[in-house]
């Protein structure tokens, strides 16, 4: 699908306004190590080679006095599935929320560490928050459209980075619904409201608004959550449909999600790191004895 | 269960009469009407009296007498005009400040502070407007006198603000914290996100707050009577804002003390104030009707 | 093809910030510096004499608002009050209900003059109380009525439903609830919103224009509830707009009285709700 050449393997070299494109890269070679290298951790932290999209140095993380992360490090692929998982409180929201710098809104929000972004810090002082979220997308837990037309939800990010002409605007319209695999459910409706769409549609319309402007990275706060069986069927098919252009961070409480849909899994226990590696390990042979105890449903 | 029974009489007693309570506040405002209709329905009894209602000059103690309400309508619609012209912007602003701007500390300090405007009484309003600003609009501008229809309006939206800050911020702060989050994470500065998603969002309640601010300001008699000099004149186009009008309720303040009871003047006086409770009743009546819906488009 | 911004979406941003700061500070700047001149000037013109001699002595108006509060409120917190409890402890939603709270909501939206015209008509005339004391509190008492309706259902409201469900489960009626569990807790609530309504009376002036005020008293200190009575912002209405004779100090020292009195109900009646949200007992 060639419907959105920009938003595939972008290579930046700033975070600046004019991120030079080029054509999509071919993937990276499955062959990652489970070494750990440059990162001071434990070694049941897997650094994954090849493209690094994110990456978090020794993340600290504070409400107030309350700490949310504990010295977390974690690289995350470029155009691959990673999910996070971990019980309720376990600060996996949290780090996600680091990504975009949502959490920066928080009374008594305060980081130590880096989190990069192809290298770049992204809490930089004179980075321009816009563009940043701009790049790094993000659906939320329970699907939130606004207030306005189905087709004025999609619009609203492309209108707030430029202004777009009319017949641009329609193609980005279509392009992201039916990349969100909804196009063909309200093609005949973009002018009603959005808040007449049934939750899983609502959810992937989030998604489509997401896509057209057109990010590298989706972080995914438990999108299906707040869904049903099938309309959560739906979202992981189009999650799958998806990593072919994007770096794909999910949150999830649901470890089934997380093995179904993800190659690599971190698994987060009061704030810390405690496991990062490829699903399948992390599912099938946990090093940690914490991750076996979570994964066999000893822990909340 | 009998032995109850003798308690339950004097609780039945007591709470019936609370919910007649409830029920008087119904009858409060249906005696208001009845009142307010039964006084001002023997105007309509002289076939010259009502047909001078519709004219061009009050003159209700002159040979013979004239009320004609064009002057009053336009005095009072010129004073409240002005004065949403000026509140309505100010007040939205004020409360988008509140709620989306201000650090804790100066919202603390800015709330009770709009809630203390609210408390100023009117005459202090006109006092201040007769006593200062008059003389010195009039000194500063060269105007003709100190006593004016925009004076009304800054007087009057200066008391309306109050009531369109709160409920402005009200409807500002209903607008669900998911909606903010999810315009930022699309990349939208602050401000996009209050301009394209939260202002839409909020609409309704912001139309409210201005028509709860307009009701407010037809209804003020005190600061207008003090201020706007009273002269019963049609306003000509916008020389009309610094030249003196007469308002509906500055009429009925102004003039029932010297009216004989159950006169023709009287009458006409309750009739105004008829009107009066009719176009307030239908602008907080629509008020409540988009508040109503707003709540409903919450959900 | 998408065009860039004319003007950065971050330096709309600064610029609108600063704009709507202009605008706030517009709001509240330029009436607190109004209220402080008010106060410099109120603050030279006061002496004893003003308050004591002369036919626009202070104390008698001040004496007359008093009665007049005390009287207002005598009359409107009972109904108030039950109306209030009515409406969150027995109504449930229905026509009933939403004709009280429409009512409710135009009588606090009547003007006040309508209101005086109201007492007029049905007070002085027809129940023939004459222009007094008691008409004007009566008249005054419909004007606050909503006010106190809204403050003390939101009191109220405030009671945690937990303390009824524990009263009610110990075999408690739903009036030994509210009488002993309900009102006891919300009556801080309630007084400090009683307190907030009722400053409006004392600062109202065109209902007790046709219904109880009146400038030259014989006795300026009323007897009975059918005399009439003299008023603080009714003597500052006269006063300013209809004696040019008087001195510009009396003026603004009378405006000064009055706004101390009003304003200082208010600041009370808040700081007061304040100490109350902070201390919150449940």
């Amino acid at each position: 699908m060639s419907a959105l050449p920009s938003a595939v393997g972008r290579t930046l070299t700033q975070t600046g306004e004019d991120g030079s494109q080029s054509a999509g890269q071919s993937v990276a070679e499955e062959a990652f190590l489970p070494t750990c290298e440059e990162v001071p951790c434990a070694p049941n932290i897997l650094r994954p080679e090849g493209e690094i999209k994110l990456e978090a140095r020794s993340l600290n993380m504070y409400y107030g006095s309350f700490q949310a992360l504990r010295n977390v490090s974690m690289a995350i692929p470029e155009r691959r599935i990673t999910a996070l998982i971990g019980p309720s409180g376990c600060g996996k929201s949290s780090f996600l929320r680091c990504f975009n710098r949502m959490n920066d809104m928080i009374d008594g929000f305060r980081l130590e560490g880096d989190v990069l972004l192809e290298g770049n810090d992204i809490y930089r002082r004179d980075l321009d928050l816009a563009y940043l979220r701009k790049r790094v997308g993000m659906v939320f837990q329970a699907p939130n459209p606004f207030p306005m037309s189905i087709y004025d939800n999609i619009a609203y990010g492309p209108r707030l980075h430029g202004r777009p002409d009319r017949s641009e605007l329609d193609q980005i319209v279509e392009q992201s619904l039916r990349q969100a695999a909804l196009w063909d459910e309200v093609k005949d409706k973009l002018r009603q409201s959005a808040l007449g769409l049934s939750g899983g549609q609502q959810q992937r319309l989030c998604i489509a608004r997401v896509l057209a402007v057109q990010p590298e990275v989706l972080l995914m706060d438990e999108p299906a959550s707040a869904l049903d069986p099938t309309a959560t069927f739906h979202i992981e098919e189009l999650m799958l449909q998806l990593m072919e252009h994007y770096t794909i961070v999910i949150v999830t409480h649901n470890m089934y999600q997380a093995s179904r849909v993800s190659q690599y899994t971190g698994f987060f226990l009061m704030g810390e790191l405690v496991e990062f590696g490829h699903t399948e390990q992390i599912f099938e042979t946990p090093r940690d004895k914490r991750t076996d105890d979570y994964i066999r449903g000893r822990f909340g | 269960m009998r032995s109850t029974k003798p308690r339950r009489w004097g609780e039945r007693l007591i709470e019936g009469a609370i919910k007649s309570t409830g029920i008087a506040t119904i009858v409060f405002v249906l005696l208001i009407f009845v009142f307010l209709l039964k006084d001002s329905l023997p105007l309509f009894g002289h076939a010259k009296q009502t047909a001078s209602l519709l004219g061009t000059r009050w003159l209700p103690t002159s040979e013979p007498e004239q009320f004609g309400l064009i002057p009053l309508l336009l005095g009072s619609l010129y004073v409240t005009l002005g004065a949403m012209v000026i509140s309505v912007p100010l007040g939205v602003a004020c409360a988008i400040f509140i709620a989306e701007l201000a650090p804790q500390w100066l919202r603390e300090l800015l709330k009770p502070l709009v809630e203390l405007l609210a408390a100023v009484p009117s005459v202090v309003f006109g006092a201040l407007g007769v006593l200062l600003l008059g003389p010195w609009f009039a000194k500063t501008l060269h105007l003709p006198v100190g006593q004016f229809a925009a004076l009304g309006s800054l007087l009057l939206a200066f008391m309306a603000i109050p009531t369109i800050v709160s409920v402005s911020e009200d409807a500002l702060h209903a607008v669900p914290r998911a909606l903010r989050a999810g315009s930022l994470a699309l990349g939208a500065t602050h401000w996009q996100s209050i301009t394209r998603v939260v202002l839409p969002t909020a609409r309704s309640g912001l139309i409210a707050a201005g028509l709860l601010g307009l009701g407010r300001a037809i209804g003020e008699t005190m600061t207008v009577l003090m201020v706007t000099g009273n002269a019963a004149v049609i306003p000509q186009g916008l020389k009309g804002f610094i030249l003196p009008v007469r308002t509906m309720t500055a009429t009925i303040a102004a003039e029932m003390g010297e009216t004989a009871h159950n006169s023709t003047h009287y009458f006409a006086l309750f009739f105004i104030g008829l009107l009066l409770f009719l176009i307030t009743l239908v602008v907080n009546v629509v008020a409540e009707v988009v508040v109503h819906r707003m709540g409903r488009e919450a959900k | 093809m998408t065009r860039p911004h004319l003007v950065h979406p971050r330096h709309v941003q600064n610029m609108m910030y600063i704009v709507l700061s202009l605008m706030a500070a517009v709001v509240v700047l330029p009436v607190l510096g109004l209220l402080a001149y008010m106060m410099i000037k109120g603050l030279a013109g006061l002496n004893p004499d003003l308050f004591l001699k002369g036919s626009q002595a202070l104390l008698p108006a001040m004496v007359g608002t008093l009665y007049l509060v005390l009287l207002t409120a005598a009359i409107a917190a009972p109904i108030g009050i039950a109306a209030a409890v009515y409406l969150s402890e027995y109504a449930h939603r229905g026509i009933l209900v939403r004709l009280i709270r429409l009512a409710i909501i135009n009588l606090a939206g009547v003007p006040s003059v309508v209101h005086g015209l109201f007492g007029l008509a049905l007070f002085v005339m027809m129940l023939k109380f004459g222009r007094c004391l008691l008409s004007g509190a009566a008249t005054m008492a419909l004007l606050v009525l909503p006010l106190i309706i809204s403050a003390s259902e939101e009191a109220l409201r405030q009671v945690p439903q937990r303390l009824r469900d524990g009263s009610l489960a110990l075999g408690a009626t739903r009036w030994q609830t509210i009488r002993r569990v309900v009102l006891p807790n919300a009556l801080p609530g309630i007084m400090t919103g009683l307190i907030l309504s009722i400053s409006r009376a004392a600062g109202e002036t065109a209902p007790i224009l046709f219904t109880a005020a009146f400038l030259s008293l014989t006795n300026p200190y009323p007897e009975s509830l059918f005399d009439e009575i003299l008023a603080l912002p009714y003597q500052l209405f006269v006063m300013t707009s209809e004696m040019p004779s008087v001195p510009a100090e009396t003026k603004w020292a009378t405006a000064f009285v009055l706004v101390v009195l009003v304003l200082g109900l208010n600041i009370g009646a808040i700081l007061w709700r304040t100490h109350l949200r902070r201390a919150k007992r449940w």
